[in-house]
């Protein structure tokens, strides 16, 4: 069969294309960005026809999108960071109680590390809570073929399949072998409405069924675990990507524990009791929360020691590598080169805004026109600007989640704090700055919003914001903010003095405005060069 | 057999699309290629970090553990310093010798050399000045790679066809413009 060189991100994409995926929706974020890339630049289809690929204003309404594809009968997929699955929680748990026709696959990328996120939550523990099935690939091959079975699962239980990845699968590269395409299904609404509408009673129903539904997943995992035969009275138990870094340290291992791979959730209690059964300890090579490691506290017996992120023997936070696994294996240190003792230490690089960017520009105004208020409040947001927090600009004292600077901004005028500014790009505006402008406006809020709109989602790799930037400043008149304080500047240091003298006005305003600071991203024009 | 290469650069200097190549020309040599790249706010100027794995059977973790590592390709000298830990003693160092100065604590760029010079198995080149004498300033990061073409586990000659098809969308000219500060950085280390 052929081979692809594939990143997880683009495997997982692939497999859905070949299960027969009709749909798939996502707003950007990394490490997910890759999976509707892919899909864009494969929307002839991989082989079972085109299939739509759509961004969306934000995870939320990217998740009800794939939700009614489904409903319509047909594959969908829906696809987001970490912390995107916070925004989309409310169709995501209810969606468990739904009786999913189209196969729905809901890809989830963790950041552990937090290499561009702000937190490192592990969505294994939100599928848990929604009683979402969770399947967990540990290589790119597996990230193929979950995908496809995914879709099977999905369709035969008749729930959403949710598949887990963090970000070093995600962005890393290896041979994919592929398999003949399916085709797709044809579009065969759901004839029964009371699988979808959760109207108390119905709910009720649909939830009983969604839990015993779930326990009949974890037979089937059960069924299928296999525990590995060792000679020692150390069992491992490892999930995800922690299965490499055991292998990348196995063979230095004197004896051969007792091992259990899990790669599907609900967690097989059967096999791990088994597993336990054969030696005095287990440790847990998880990647991200405890999640296996606490469960297992209430399943196995209480004579058998269960070792991992909550007994120190693996850090609690950050990503696993195939060294800091390596202690609670019992191994030493690897020796590698290091820097000769005393020599100075080495700066670091943080990330910084491109030569040019605007941003820099709406900087330089705003810190202008604050110039002489003692007391003040500067929220930020998610993107680029966000490194506005950073030397030279100090600008921003906040960045929370997504949308936040508005909402932020306005409670805290509302609690007596001003002049307060949220600073926020136009992909994250739209994403959920708006609802909060609209409660700026019902309040009549005393802050000043400035919009850096460059026309992009920039951090992510420039993919188009939803909405043309000429739209923008129609959007805030229509949501009633007065249109004499509604300004469009040009983020260039040429209109510096008069973005200062706006912006001066419009702080002094006691009411809600809003500033759109354009000019466009210099990353999105080279890559529209280059395209 | 496995070969460990670390890539490490500043944002924006083409350390990812070096390992792609590294990868495709490893690939047709029938060797397994595992690649980590690092993607979103990292690469906004940042330090820049890739791990390219390749043996002659199945390779596990997609990072390089500490000290396994057979080639550090440096595109920033200071950048280079910072990875020595995951190099096995044997291990090959090539690295461009000219600085980003994006942060305004820099150190003195001859305490830098210096302290790469003085690793055994480095090397450290004015890979923008040779790239162009090739005629494509562009290009420092193919003189980096034909400087290390020598010591990486397959013949050149699979390198050169893997920037011929990696940049054959662009036009016949740019290949050869990439080919030829390939050639020059191949020279730079024989």
């Amino acid at each position: 069969m052929p081979f692809e060189n594939l990143m997880g991100d683009e495997a997982i994409a692939l497999g859905a294309l070949h299960a027969g995926l009709s749909a798939a929706f996502a707003y950007p974020g990394t490490p997910s960005t890759e999976i509707m890339e892919y899909y864009l630049d494969h929307a002839e289809g991989g082989g079972s026809g085109p299939v739509v690929a759509q961004w969306c204003s934000n995870e939320k309404t990217a998740y009800e999108a794939a939700l009614g594809a489904s409903f319509a009968g047909r594959r969908s997929s829906v696809s987001m960071k970490h912390v995107g699955l916070n925004v989309a929680a409310d169709p995501f748990v209810n969606s468990a109680l739904l009786k999913i026709k189209g196969g729905l696959l809901v890809v989830v990328a963790d950041d552990p590390g937090m290499h561009s996120s702000q937190d490192e939550q592990d969505s294994r523990v939100f599928a848990d809570f929604a009683r979402i099935p969770c399947l967990e690939p540990a290589d790119q091959q597996e990230a193929y073929d979950m995908a496809r079975e995914a879709f099977e699962l999905s369709e035969r239980i008749m729930a959403p399949v949710l598949l887990r990845v963090t970000t070093r699968l995600a962005h890393s590269r290896a041979a994919v072998e592929t398999r003949a395409p399916r085709a797709q299904n044809p579009v065969a609404k759901v004839e029964d409405r009371w699988g979808w509408t959760l109207m108390p009673q119905a709910a009720r129903e649909r939830w009983k069924r969604a839990l015993v539904g779930y326990e009949a997943v974890r037979s089937e995992i059960e069924a299928a675990a296999r525990v590995e035969p060792g000679d020692c009275d150390l069992g491992v138990v490892t999930t995800g990507l922690g299965l490499e870094y055991y292998r990348e340290n196995e063979a230095e291992l004197g004896r051969r524990p007792w091992r259990l791979h899990v790669g599907r959730y609900p967690m097989p209690y059967a096999a791990l009791r088994e597993l336990a059964s054969k030696v005095s300890r287990v440790l847990v090579i998880e990647e991200g929360y405890p999640f296996v490691e606490r469960e297992l506290r209430g399943v196995l017996p209480s004579a058998v020691a269960i070792e991992g992120k909550e007994t120190g023997q693996i850090p609690l936070d950050g990503e696993l590598s195939p060294d800091n696994v390596r202690p609670a294996l019992g191994l030493p240190p690897r020796p590698g080169l290091s820097r000769a003792a005393g020599a100075p230490e080495l700066p670091r690089r943080p990330p910084q805004l491109c030569p040019g960017c605007p941003h820099a520009d709406s900087y330089a105004f705003l810190k202008e026109a604050l110039a002489g208020y003692p007391s003040r409040v500067v929220t930020g947001d998610i993107g680029c600007y966000t490194l506005g927090a950073l030397p030279p600009f100090e600008a921003i004292e906040t960045c929370v989640d997504m949308g936040a600077s508005i909402g932020m901004a306005r409670g805290a005028a509302e609690a007596g704090l001003v002049p307060a500014v949220a600073v926020i790009g136009d992909s994250t505006f739209y994403h959920s700055g708006l609802p909060n402008l609209v409660d700026a406006v019902s309040h009549n809020s005393n802050l000043t919003v400035l919009i850096l709109d460059n026309s992009t989602t920039g951090m992510t790799g420039a993919q188009p914001t939803i909405l043309p930037s000429e739209r923008l400043k129609a959007v805030a008149l229509a949501v009633g903010v007065g249109p004499e304080h509604v300004h469009l500047l040009s983020a260039h240091k040429g209109d510096h003095g008069r973005n200062v003298e706006i912006m001066r006005r419009e702080l002094a305003y006691e009411g809600p405005s809003v500033l759109i600071s354009e000019r466009g991203c210099l990353e999105a024009i080279k890559k529209a060069r280059k395209a | 057999m496995k070969y460990d290469i670390v890539l490490c650069g500043v944002g924006g200097q083409g350390g990812i699309s070096v390992s792609v190549l590294i990868a495709r020309a490893a690939m047709d040599a029938g060797l397994a290629a595992k690649q980590s790249e690092v993607h979103g706010m990292a690469q906004r100027g940042g330090e820049v970090l890739a791990h390219l794995r390749l043996a002659d059977g199945p390779i596990a973790s997609p990072t390089i553990p500490r000290g396994s590592a057979s080639l550090l390709l440096a595109f920033e000298p200071l950048e280079a310093l910072r990875y020595l830990g995951w190099l096995s003693p044997s291990a090959r160092i090539v690295s461009a010798s000219s600085p980003v100065r994006n942060i305004p604590s820099y150190p003195e760029i001859e305490g830098v050399l210096a302290e790469l010079r003085s690793v055994p198995g480095s090397l450290a080149l004015d890979a923008e000045a040779l790239a162009r004498e090739a005629g494509n300033p562009k290009a420092a990061n193919m003189v980096l790679l034909g400087a290390a073409a020598a010591y990486l586990p397959f013949p050149p000659e699979l390198l050169a066809r893997a920037i011929e098809l990696g940049f054959a969308r662009k036009g016949e000219a740019v290949v050869a413009a990439n080919l030829r500060a390939f050639e020059h950085g191949r020279a730079a280390n024989s």
